[in-house]
């Protein structure tokens, strides 16, 4: 059984269902027949690979949607080999290759080069050039990006490229100046709340207008979590009402109870302990920008208005510090280390 | 008898392959200048089109009369024009028939390497100049055609201190018969033996009249219909960039779907009529701004506004639900830097000295932002320590 964010996925252009301008818009890029590269930015679990592929079917059919993996071993200069994953179709390739971490510049280069010196074969194809669907653009390091700028110039005729990502910031400005920008921005409350709607009409499941607005409050604004909270709240419970409890993600419920103990005693030895917390939530593969922002938040919630800003400013210094340094549990420690001496400070009424 | 039958044959077979060949590669040709990006297609094809430059071009139009031409260093901020000088100066000076022959364009972006220097670039300087054949005196008239091959050698700072130093030879020792073109935006990183050969031109930022002749001029050749105001929005957007303006105005045309050659060779009253039936292929304002991914006025505004100091109470609540709402719409950070520093810096109302401050958090944020730092904590921070600023401490 798929879950509903997969089911209830649509397909086609015409079944999206917030953005209608911005399915116009693709829609006649794709009728076009003169389809520019991509760059697809906007938040996570606001639609932007929904469009695309919605957006691919335009261009090419229902035969988008057959598609397998494939994996490739890429050899490296210093003789490395590389395993890594492709999902393609007839008309597209789809990767990831931040997949490889720093070698994704020789993915990049020689995968896009094979597909851009092979021609489209099949004359009854709808367009001559094959699309390449590369996700997580912004982790591309510099070199990966540089390569593409060429590719991208070089082999025009036979290659389109969409490019998915968080932000424009990290991507180097000769490929934002070649793409066509298109922000997805994310779904409303009342967008996600129909969306909701929609899905529990069509599970059959008995359902409360303020218990989804909740979630969509809950979820920030990200569809694919609201989905997901909406499918495991009735999993869970046999008889959903207005004030059914939304249970937190495991982590997120750690990290809450992290906050409360920072809160409550401001000592080495609650440091110590939290240490340990924050071990167990990396251990636990939850990336460290999401523990230390989650934190954050929990903690400027509960603070004083007069601290908020330093809470901020601190929290901020120290993601700085974990995209820079090697060890992340150094930088996480040191911001609870730093908060608790700015409350305690604070509470005793020091300058700090 | 049947040899030369067979013969025929396949020579007509040849010549209808090659007719068909022809026709198909003509199509090819219509097909890819409707496909080509409008900045190759609109490029200058003469020195008088260089738009804005006069000082270089009138320089680069005596050589021109004088048939000689120092080596040379063009430099200045992109998309000034710098490689359609080279390019125009160089078309106006051996015409099409020897163009091929005489230019070697190498962008240094792609080959850069020291191997290419020593190959390439110093077979093609060497090789002896070819005696045009079969070109008649109007020809000559009309193209100076000097004795001389051109290498033009772009982005020439991303090339490395090694491929720099071989060229230092290569420059003098085939000077008779070989003039080089660096084109690069930072003379700095051009190693100085190479800066000392060549004299330099500086490229300077476009002005705003001229820029937006030049795009307006684009759009009527298209058959664009534009709304009031979208030109200047161009240039303002573009920062001085032509090329971003034309980039920017091409994406424009092809989302509202205003790119259809048919339509603009329609007889007039025909023209008309689509255009009164479709008006959503007038280019407007917004959807500039949207493409070049800036932020409307009215958001800016609402941020500008939460941070401006509350009497009693703090900012955090109102400045963090604009920044939640910023992120959620998938705004880019950068961008958010870029205009947000344009509005504080600019505003008469700032005293200097908090100006001062102000500034400090600006570049650390820029250097937090190329580094990779999570936006939404990032802009925050920013918004926050602005606040924080503008209230008096």
């Amino acid at each position: 059984m798929a879950l509903l964010v997969d089911k209830l996925r649509p397909r086609t252009l015409d079944a999206l269902s917030y953005h209608p301008e911005l399915s116009d818009r693709l829609r006649s890029l794709a009728r076009s027949g003169d389809f520019p590269h991509l760059l697809v930015y906007g938040p996570s679990g606001a639609g932007k690979k929904t469009r695309v592929i919605a957006t691919l079917k335009e261009l090419y059919g229902p035969g988008v949607e057959k598609i397998k993996i494939d994996a490739r071993v890429f050899q490296t200069t210093s003789n490395r080999k590389l395993e890594f994953n492709i999902v393609s179709s007839v008309y597209h390739l789809e990767i990831t290759p931040a997949d490889v971490g720093t070698y994704d510049r020789v993915v990049v280069q020689e995968l896009l080069k094979e597909v851009a010196q092979t021609q489209q074969v099949d004359l009854g194809a709808k367009q001559r050039f094959k699309v390449v669907v590369i996700n997580e653009a912004d982790h591309l390091t510099r070199d990966a990006q540089a390569a593409l700028r060429r590719t991208m110039e070089k082999y025009s005729p036979n290659l389109r490229l969409i490019l998915l990502a968080n932000s424009t910031s990290n991507i180097i400005a000769p490929i934002r100046s070649r793409t066509l920008l298109v922000r997805v921005a994310a779904p409303t409350e009342s967008d996600i709340c129909s969306a909701l709607h929609l899905a529990g009409k069509k599970e059959g499941w008995t359902e409360s207008e303020v218990l989804n607005k909740r979630i969509a409050k809950e979820s920030g604004r990200n569809l694919r979590r609201a989905l997901l909270m909406f499918e495991s709240i009735y999993a869970q419970n046999e008889k959903v009402t207005d004030k059914t409890l939304i249970p937190p993600p495991d982590w997120e419920a750690l990290v809450t109870l992290t906050a409360d103990e920072i809160l409550a005693e401001r000592s080495p030895a609650r440091l110590l302990h939290v240490r340990a917390r924050l071990y167990d939530l990396l251990t636990h593969c939850i990336p460290p920008t999401t523990i230390l922002k989650t934190l954050t938040f929990k903690l400027v919630a509960r603070v004083d208005d007069a601290l908020k800003s330093d809470v901020i400013k601190w929290s901020a210094f120290y993601e700085h510090r974990i995209k820079l340094g090697s060890k992340v549990i150094f930088h996480l420690e040191a911001f609870v280390a730093k908060f608790m001496r700015i409350y305690e400070s604070y509470l005793m009424g020091m300058d700090f | 008898m049947a040899a030369s039958f067979f013969n025929n044959k396949a020579r007509a077979a040849a010549a209808a392959a090659s007719s068909s060949s022809k026709l198909k590669a003509g199509d090819n040709k219509e097909d890819s200048t409707r496909l080509q990006p409008w900045v190759e297609k609109y490029r200058p094809k003469s020195l008088d089109d260089v738009a804005a430059q006069d000082h270089t071009t009138k320089v680069l139009r005596r050589t021109l009369q004088a048939s000689n031409l120092p080596h040379m260093l063009f430099y200045g901020p992109p998309g000034t024009g710098k490689t359609s000088t080279i390019l125009a100066l160089a078309k106006s000076l051996f015409g099409p028939a020897l163009y091929r022959s005489r230019i070697l364009e190498l962008n240094a972006s792609d080959e850069r390497g020291i191997g290419i220097v020593r190959d390439k670039v110093k077979n093609f300087a060497r090789a002896q100049l070819s005696q045009p054949t079969g070109l008649d005196a109007a020809y000559r008239a009309q193209y100076p055609c000097p004795p001389f091959k051109i290498i033009i050698l772009d982005e020439a700072d991303s090339m490395t201190q090694d491929a720099q130093s071989a060229l230092r030879r290569t420059m003098e020792t085939y000077s008779r018969i070989t003039r080089f073109c660096l084109v690069c935006n930072y003379v700095t990183r051009i190693i100085e033996p190479l800066a000392s050969r060549c004299s330099k031109f500086r490229f300077k930022m476009l002005d705003n009249s001229a820029a937006g002749e030049r795009v307006s001029n684009i759009a009527e050749q298209e058959g664009l219909q534009l709304e009031d105001g979208v030109i200047d929005t161009l240039i303002r957007c573009g920062d001085g960039d032509l090329r971003r303006a034309i980039t920017y105005l091409q994406s424009a045309a092809r989302l509202v779907g205003a790119t259809k050659p048919p339509a603009v060779k329609d007889a007039d009253d025909d023209a008309e009529m689509t255009d009164a039936g479709n008006n959503s292929s007038v280019i407007t304002v917004r959807s500039i701004e949207e493409i070049a991914g800036v932020l409307p006025d009215d958001i800016l505004d609402s941020l500008v506004e939460a941070m401006q100091p509350k009497s009693g109470g703090s900012v955090y609540e109102a400045v963090s639900g604009v920044i939640t709402d910023l992120v959620a719409d998938g705004w880019s950070a950068t961008q958010l830097v870029a205009q947000l520093y344009r509005r504080v810096v600019f505003n008469e109302a700032i005293p200097g000295i908090q100006k001062n401050k102000i500034v400090m958090l600006f570049s650390e944020m820029d250097k937090r932002l190329v580094d990779g730092s999570d936006e939404h904590l990032s802009m925050l921070d920013l918004a926050l320590r602005i606040a924080g600023v503008l209230r008096g401490n």
